[in-house]
């Protein structure tokens, strides 16, 4: 708690510049990711991300200091040179785009582990930290990397902001895009580019091995919550720096801590919250949605059963005991109960001495539910020609579900009958 | 029966479209009139979609050129316009029905520019034509088959091109949305556009179009509909793959042969 005071209370210099960075670092890196994402190339992104290894690790060794920008221009290059290896491959080979990514990323990042443990045997004392890059130290964001990180980070929105058409249309249609003049190639390159960068500014917070997963996890996270593009970039930028924020947070309580590992674990708790709470493509909502579905079935069902007592006495006035209707019927006691209840409740049902009587309103309602079915009966056997006795069970289900229009052109279609296939009236 | 015209709005000089190697097409030469409602019919494989495809330079070609009101495709983009197979993009992406018409003026707008008041007014325009106006702020990944071809041909429309090339936009729609088609494409067509469109419906295709190119990995005819659509020429499209053709290509595919000495 104490920890946890100091840290947001944001008193200490360090701490502010550490927060800053982290979070612009993990939100610039979700929204190129967003389009990376669109784009269907999620994998490229991973492979990436492991590629950028043995430039970190020869730009070390080369230069023999660890300033940040020799760093990035290192990564920035082994990275894109990882990219049009993966083209490469691909369009001049029989090997499949998934395969040559699984080989590119696994050698480049195998020479980079080799560098890395080369460096260390050196026993150069300026090497101490690159390892940091492996995992990510959010800590370590300060002074130099910082600046150098940051100012990457921004070009990384601007050319989100500015671009945005054209992103938009290379992800969408890139066919399309060609045939109206657009450099298409040059666009390709400029996203690449950008997810290169996304990448390179992401590892000193995540680290290359799990860099993949700030890219992509965000932008599937949003994608739950909206269908309209502006809004998922936005979303994702904020889950990116909430995550970013929060790893900052436990790499600053707990240094000794990777950095990158914890990030991925809390943008990924948001994914899955995501894929359960969000509205309409959650679980949650398509659970809840089924239930509705049922009570409505049962409901249906029971004034259905009502209304065809009253059509087969012929009186719709008199009050119907619960077995009279499980009689003509199989629907659980208890659950017929509940149903009846709430239909009462709903002004549907009144109930007399145990026993149940519809109102005018649940009249209507039980009528329109037999009529629907025998509709659909009659539009099974005339345009579907199936025979009679098959149609019952499909009209079970369809009579819950057809709306007023289609109901309007259903009795259009079979201009206006009075018969269903079992010469039963149609109310 | 492959007859030429003179001031052709679209020319194809002997061109040649390998996948792999392979040709698919072979040395079509093809000059098609200004304000002509052009059907390009085949059977499945022909080559059809490459030859569109391959006409907005979307596709390498092996040999030959394609030059559109005697240009190169470079010169005219704003004056064609192509819409490409509805399956070929995923509906699913985050946008609207506007967001995707809207991209039909994105080739005059160029880039960095936003859209201006008139575009939206260009897109909701296009959106009307097709009848699809109340769906304007409809998620894409809401529409039916025949609502996405809609969509697709008011992005084309926002483009107020004066060529068209279409690929099989009446493919997997209901009946209504094709009656809707063909009368917009008469309609373009009466106001001296020229519109191409893939075709694989052979009974529709003499009621619907009034030049017709007929295709089965070379060019078997193309002429006006009342003297392409018989009996002998349908045969030579239709009947009978030409084996040895395919043969040939599969060996310059198997052998790494180019399709042309020097290219």
């Amino acid at each position: 708690m104490q920890d946890f005071l100091e840290f947001f209370s944001f008193t200490d210099a360090n701490i502010r510049y550490v927060t800053l960075g982290s979070v612009l670092l993990a939100a610039s890196s979700a929204v190129v990711g967003c389009f990376t994402l669109l784009r269907k190339r999620a994998l490229v992104g991973d492979a990436v991300a492991h590629a950028v290894l043995p430039g970190v690790c020869l730009a070390f060794i080369l230069s023999g200091t660890k300033n940040p920008f020799i760093l990035l221009i290192g990564a920035f290059v082994t990275g894109w040179l990882s990219l049009v290896v993966i083209d490469y491959i691909t369009s001049r080979s029989r090997i499949k785009e998934d395969t040559a990514i699984g080989l590119v990323l696994s050698v480049f990042f195998g020479i980079g582990i080799l560098l890395l443990t080369a460096i260390q045997q050196t026993g150069n004392a300026a090497q101490s930290g690159l390892d940091k890059f492996l995992f990510g130290s959010a800590a370590s964001l300060i002074g130099e990397d910082l600046i150098a990180f940051g100012v990457v980070a921004v070009l990384l929105l601007v050319a989100v902001v500015l671009f945005y058409k054209e992103l938009t249309l290379l992800c969408f249609d890139q066919a399309y895009a060609r045939t109206i003049g657009f450099p298409v190639r040059g666009l390709e390159l400029l996203l690449t580019t950008l997810t290169v960068f996304a990448v390179v500014v992401g590892i000193q917070a995540v680290g290359v091995v799990l860099m993949a997963a700030m890219l992509i996890t965000p932008a599937a996270a949003a994608r739950f919550w909206t269908e309209d593009l502006k809004v998922m970039l936005v979303l994702a930028a904020l889950i990116g720096a909430f995550s970013g924020i929060a790893g900052a947070f436990v790499s600053y309580t707990a240094p000794s801590m990777p950095t990158g590992p914890w990030i991925v674990l809390i943008v990924s708790m948001i994914a899955i919250l995501s894929f359960a709470l969000a509205p309409g493509r959650g679980w949650v909502a398509r659970i809840l949605r089924q239930r509705r579905n049922k009570t409505r079935i049962l409901e249906e069902n029971l004034l259905k059963l009502l209304y065809q007592l009253g059509e087969l006495r012929q009186d719709y006035g008199s009050a119907r005991s619960l077995d009279e209707l499980l009689e003509r019927r199989n629907i659980p006691k208890q659950e017929a109960l509940s149903g009846l209840q709430k239909l009462k409740r709903q002004g549907y049902l009144q109930k007399e001495n145990q026993r149940w009587l519809l109102t005018p309103e649940g009249e209507k309602r039980g009528r329109r539910v037999v009529r629907l079915h025998r509709l659909w009966e009659l539009y099974l056997t005339q345009y579907l020609h199936l025979a009679s006795d098959h149609v019952h069970e499909d009209a079970e289900t369809i009579e819950h579900i057809i709306t007023p229009e289609l109901e309007q052109r259903l009795i259009e279609e079979l201009n206006y009958p009075d018969l269903d296939p079992h010469s039963a009236r149609i109310p | 029966m492959i007859l030429q015209v003179d001031n052709p709005v679209v020319e194809v000089h002997d061109l040649t479209v390998s996948y792999d190697r392979k040709p698919v097409l072979w040395g079509i030469d093809l000059t098609l009139p200004a304000g002509a409602l052009v059907g390009v019919i085949g059977p499945n494989g022909a080559g059809k979609s490459t030859l569109i495809k391959a006409m907005m330079n979307l596709l390498p070609v092996s040999s030959g050129y394609v030059r559109i009101f005697d240009q190169p495709l470079k010169q005219v983009y704003s004056r064609i316009s192509y819409v490409p197979q509805r399956e070929s993009v995923d509906w699913d992406f985050p946008a609207s029905v506007f967001d995707v018409v809207l991209m039909g003026r994105y080739g005059q707008l160029g880039l960095f520019k936003r859209p201006r008041k008139a575009d939206q007014d260009a897109a909701m325009e296009a959106l009307e034509k097709v009848g699809m106006q109340s769906f304007a702020n409809r998620q894409i990944s809401q529409l039916s088959g025949g609502q996405q071809q809609r969509v697709f041909l008011a992005r084309a429309l926002a483009q107020n091109a004066d060529v068209y090339f279409m690929d099989e936009p009446f493919a997997g729609v209901d009946i209504a949305t094709e009656t809707a088609i063909i009368q917009l494409l008469r309609l373009m067509r009466d106001e001296g556009k020229t519109v191409i469109v893939v075709h694989h419906d052979l009974q529709s295709a003499s009621e619907y179009f009034d030049w017709v190119v007929l295709l089965n990995m070379r060019l078997v005819a193309s002429g006006p509909t009342e003297q392409v659509l018989n009996q002998e020429l349908l045969e030579q499209t239709y009947g009978g793959k030409l084996t040895l053709l395919s043969k040939v290509g599969d060996l310059l595919r198997k052998q790494e042969f180019p399709a042309r000495e020097k290219s």
